[in-house]
């Protein structure tokens, strides 16, 4: 059945709503529109790296969750949800547990691509039959708006903080989707909750069924610290993904396929405009050579992709 | 009847795993450990057992997944040693708190730096706070039939916590000794199947763990984790009991040699408990009251039992196989010394560290040690409490 958003909103909830995460922010956007993939009649077991979705949504005696759920700690999403997953072979082996179950880690870019990334690299290659998701933000929200390696470069964070000297985060984003590319796994795909969410929900349906294990990175923009006005969160997420800058994408058994292609490419600049962690890029000179410096770099990015997007 | 075999502590961890067939074992490698974990992807490769093996990538995973496969519903086991247990350690405290009945056996060896792949405690004295029960083994035997013991015990509804069981690094663990095995069949009905009341896998109840727990329930989970710790004495001696009428062979929470009119004594653990016994017996043919106290469990414990154990000595030391670096003695002396507060307040104790990073122990050392509490005895005045054993000073 061709996708519907409306019809695929009237599916019950997995995340229900009282849970405490920020308004406007991406991360219960993704969740939600992840866990719709998931056929009714399956079970999920959902793990999460220690977070800020991990804590706004199972604070005791309270949870969101619908599914069963697990956090263990920060660094180790991968494993923990691996664990439940060989447990689950085993338990089925011995005809102990009915029915399907289906594996969901979430991490944000903090437990994904920096303290994560051994475990889950681990967890991915051993090939446990599961999903591991990585909400983006692009920094430790959680804590406070630290950089990451995910942040993109010059973003004002609390530990990358534009100063006189240095502005804002030296380094250039770190490409995680390509790290797990490199894994070699059935299904990697690059992804974010846009327009009518068709793009997640097909890419996170593939994820959930397709046997062993698979990667999904969402952009999940955080209005708290890339300091947009909360209602703008679709719109950050368009921009992001019109200027090429997230690019919309799948790698299935090897294979790239861009799944999105804007009509027009809109400058870097339109994105990092509205966000105030790039504020300081648009009051100097030196701020328009650092615009042009960032969109150099999306540009080799995106070519790169197309490339091998046979595009 | 029991089968008379020849192995060595690992293997004969391994083969009691294989007895206990759990869902899962998640498991690093590192020396000495890493036998346990080769002999048991031995046993999955050729179909002994139904057992998942995770290889994970670091020991930090392997408690992880270990976590993630027990709160599933699967019976969880694994094994490591040293750097792999510090590498643990966060998730040693989760276990423990998620009240998680995973069996770990912990071959003892030196806890870096300077690295060092040889015998002693720092590793698992470390971890003593960390919410786990620790049994510890003198010999490959004990290594075996505690492992066993292990599993009813965590998994006790009363209990329901980890348990580490700690045997010496290549002492026990490569050391091949007689033994006597149990029947598979007798250690399957022992164990029974793992029935938990509530897991991720349960899917007409589905669960959360882990959560954010703040001010007003922190506190009281930790006092219910408290009392499971509390609860676990008495199942210790119930499981041990029914292990004996299986095997034969009796277990408490320590084991008393020749203490019965003794005047010296020491407690020790683990496999230099082997060594200290010849020289009781040797001091005992001079006509030296000498005996000599092995503790197995050291977590809960057992605060009164060990502290009446000594109050009828003239001396008493505590021997330990790592150092408190606290300028107060060993992990084991200070909560001997606590017990005897209460038991046995006039008993002079000292305490000696011994051994550390593989550092020979012979009988001589051992002699030695009775040699000053004979002087103790006889004087009553203890010159030096914190000692250290075989070192060059």
């Amino acid at each position: 059945m061709a996708y519907n958003l409306k019809e695929s909103t009237k599916k019950p909830d997995r995340l229900t709503g009282g849970h405490r995460m920020c308004a406007g922010c991406g991360a219960p956007v993704v969740v939600r529109t992840i866990l719709r993939a998931v056929k009714e009649e399956d079970h999920a077991v959902v793990g999460a790296a220690t977070g800020c979705l991990e804590v706004s949504t199972c604070l005791y005696p309270f949870t969101a969750w619908k599914d069963s759920f697990i956090h263990s700690a920060f660094e180790n999403a991968g494993a923990t949800v691996s664990g439940a997953e060989a447990a689950y072979t085993a338990m089925k082996k011995t005809g102990k547990v009915e029915g399907d179950t289906k594996f969901i880690a979430f991490g944000g870019d903090g437990g994904t691509y920096d303290i994560g990334l051994q475990s889950l690299s681990g967890a991915m290659e051993r090939g446990h039959d599961m999903v591991y998701v990585c909400y983006d933000n692009e920094a430790y929200m959680n804590t406070g708006i630290q950089r990451s390696s995910s942040t993109p470069k010059y973003a004002d964070t609390t530990t990358s903080p534009a100063g006189t000297v240095i502005p804002g985060k030296p380094q250039f984003k770190k490409d995680l989707t390509e790290v797990m590319v490199a894994h070699h796994l059935p299904y990697v795909a690059q992804s974010a909750p846009m327009t009518n969410f068709k793009d997640l929900y097909d890419k996170a349906e593939k994820a959930i069924y397709t046997k062993g294990p698979a990667f999904l990175n969402v952009l999940a923009p955080c209005p708290r610290g890339w300091r947009y006005d909360t209602p703008m969160l679709m719109d950050i997420i368009k921009l992001a993904v019109d200027s090429c800058v997230w690019p919309l994408y799948e790698v299935v058994e090897g294979e790239y396929k861009l799944t999105y292609r804007p009509k027009i490419k809109v400058p870097v600049a339109d994105y990092l405009k509205p966000q105030g962690r790039f504020r300081h890029l648009f009051k100097s000179d030196v701020g328009a050579e650092m615009l042009k410096d960032l969109q150099k770099e999306v540009d080799r990015r995106w070519e790169n992709l197309l490339k091998l997007c046979g595009e | 009847m029991a089968i008379r075999d020849k192995l060595s502590g690992n293997e004969a961890v391994a083969v009691a795993m294989r007895q206990i067939d759990p869902d899962v074992v998640a498991a690093f490698p590192i020396t000495p450990s890493t036998e346990v974990p080769q002999y048991f992807s031995q046993f999955v490769a050729d179909g002994k057992v139904h057992t998942e093996f995770v290889p994970v990538e670091s020991e930090h995973s392997a408690m992880s997944a270990c976590i993630g496969s027990e709160s599933a519903g699967g019976r969880t086991m694994t094994a490591t040693s040293a750097n792999g247990l510090a590498l643990m350690w966060e998730m040693l405290y989760i276990a423990a708190s998620s009240r998680l009945p995973i069996v770990l056996s912990v071959v003892n060896r030196a806890l870096s730096g300077p690295i060092n792949i040889h015998n002693d405690h720092s590793d698992s004295m470390g971890a003593r706070d960390s919410g786990w029960i620790q049994l510890y083994c003198e010999d490959n035997q004990e290594a075996y039939d505690n492992v066993i013991q292990a599993i009813r015990i965590g998994e006790h509804p009363d209990v329901n916590l980890p348990v580490m069981v700690c045997f010496d690094g290549f002492i026990t663990s490569h050391s091949v000794e007689n033994i006597e095995l149990l029947e598979d069949d007798k250690v399957k009905n022992f164990v029974g199947s793992y029935h938990p009341k509530e897991y991720l896998l349960k899917r007409e109840t589905p669960i959360a763990v882990g959560p954010l727990d703040l001010q007003p329930h922190y506190f009281e989970h930790k006092r219910s984790q408290a009392e499971g710790m509390t609860n676990s004495k008495k199942v210790i001696l119930d499981v041990a009991k029914e292990f004996q009428k299986m095997a034969g062979r009796e277990y408490g929470f320590f084991e008393e040699y020749r203490m019965d009119d003794a005047e010296v004594g020491i407690i020790v653990l683990n496999s230099t408990a082997g060594t200290a016994k010849t020289v009781v017996d040797d001091l005992r043919d001079k006509g030296v009251k000498a005996g000599l106290i092995k503790i197995r469990v050291f977590r809960p414990f057992p605060f009164e039992e060990l502290g009446k154990a000594v109050s009828g000595l003239k001396a008493l030391a505590v021997m330990d196989k790592s150092d408190g670096f606290a300028a107060m003695g060993g992990p084991v002396f200070n909560d001997v010394r606590s017990a005897m507060f209460d038991y046995a307040k006039d008993v002079p104790c000292i305490n000696y560290i011994y051994g550390l990073g593989g550092r020979d122990v012979r009988a001589d050392d051992i002699a030695k040690v009775y040699a000053d509490l004979g002087k103790i005895a006889e004087t009553g005045k203890v010159k030096s409490t914190f000692n250290y054993l075989g070192v060059r000073e």
